[in-house]
């Protein structure tokens, strides 16, 4: 699923990442945790939170996730925006709640990490 | 691959530039032409024990080695140390502070995530004194 269809369906605002709509989501992760998205997240992977702190940014940088998703309509601060512009990271707020955002893109096509396993072993 | 070492310092309980050296350290591997799949899992556990002294160590030194067939992390710092290693490294044991657990950290899941991410890894701590975290993982 592209990254367009995807700010389609959760009605989000975007933004970062406005040169970046084409880009292909291939699974979707919701996580407060940081450590589940290190070890579960990655390339290809949206990043569905409820988190909007500086750590979010980093954590996603680091596991290679392919972009984030601010749900129940957190807005992050300037820096933390500035921080998703350095690294390239596309990142949506979504009036719907983590529960509501899954369902609808679930519904609309997109499946969990399950058959995407990012860590060996 | 050329060889390299470089050594960065870490700031306890600085969350504002918590994780700056990791991202530092995966943009040096990227540049040197490592794997996507190995830069992944160094970063992972460059972070990890980055944000472990940040949260709960004291002043870190960071040391990366990368030779032809290994990188080597290591993630140093003079905080209050481990009491029980092997509890440490128990999915699930944490001594976060609600704080630390309102940005996301204190599953108990970052030297568990250490673990599974490296190839081999060295603790030494000894309370009041520190503790080193010597992270190895192997180049193909
Ligand atoms: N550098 C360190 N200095 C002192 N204690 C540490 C250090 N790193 C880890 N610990 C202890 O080990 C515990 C488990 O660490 P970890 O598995 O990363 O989980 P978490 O970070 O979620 O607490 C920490 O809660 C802390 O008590
Ligand atoms: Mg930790």
């Amino acid at each position: 699923m592209k990254l367009s269809e995807i700010i389609t369906i959760l009605e989000a605002d975007l933004l970062n990442g406005h040169d970046k709509l084409d880009m292909e989501i291939v699974a979707g992760f919701g996580s407060d945790l940081m450590s589940d998205v290190l070890n579960r997240a990655t390339d290809g992977v949206l990043l569905l939170t409820g988190l909007t702190n500086v750590q979010v940014i980093r954590s996603a940088v680091i596991s290679a996730t392919t972009a984030v998703v601010f749900v129940r309509g957190k807005q992050p601060c300037d820096d933390i925006i500035e921080q998703a512009r350095k690294h390239g990271l596309p990142i949506m707020v979504t009036p719907f709640t983590m529960f509501t955002a899954s369902g609808k893109l679930y519904e609309g096509g997109l499946r969990g990490i399950e058959n995407r396993s990012a860590a060996k072993h | 691959m050329a060889e390299l070492e470089k050594t960065y310092t870490v700031k306890p309980r600085d969350f504002i530039r918590a994780g700056e050296v990791s991202i530092q350290i995966q943009s040096l591997l990227k540049s040197m032409g490592v794997t996507p799949d190995i830069v992944r899992r160094a970063s992972v556990c460059a972070y990890e024990s980055e944000m472990n002294i940040v949260m709960y160590g004291g002043e870190g030194t960071f040391t990366l080695r990368v030779d032809q067939d290994m990188i080597m992390i290591r993630a140093c710092d003079d905080g209050p140390g481990i009491d029980d290693i092997e509890l440490a490294f128990q999915e699930g044991y944490s001594t976060a502070t609600p704080e630390y657990r309102e940005i996301g950290f204190g599953a108990g899941m970052g030297l568990p995530n250490i673990k599974k991410n490296s190839d081999e890894i060295q603790v030494e701590s000894h309370k009041g004194e520190g503790t080193c975290l010597v992270i190895y993982i192997k180049i193909n």
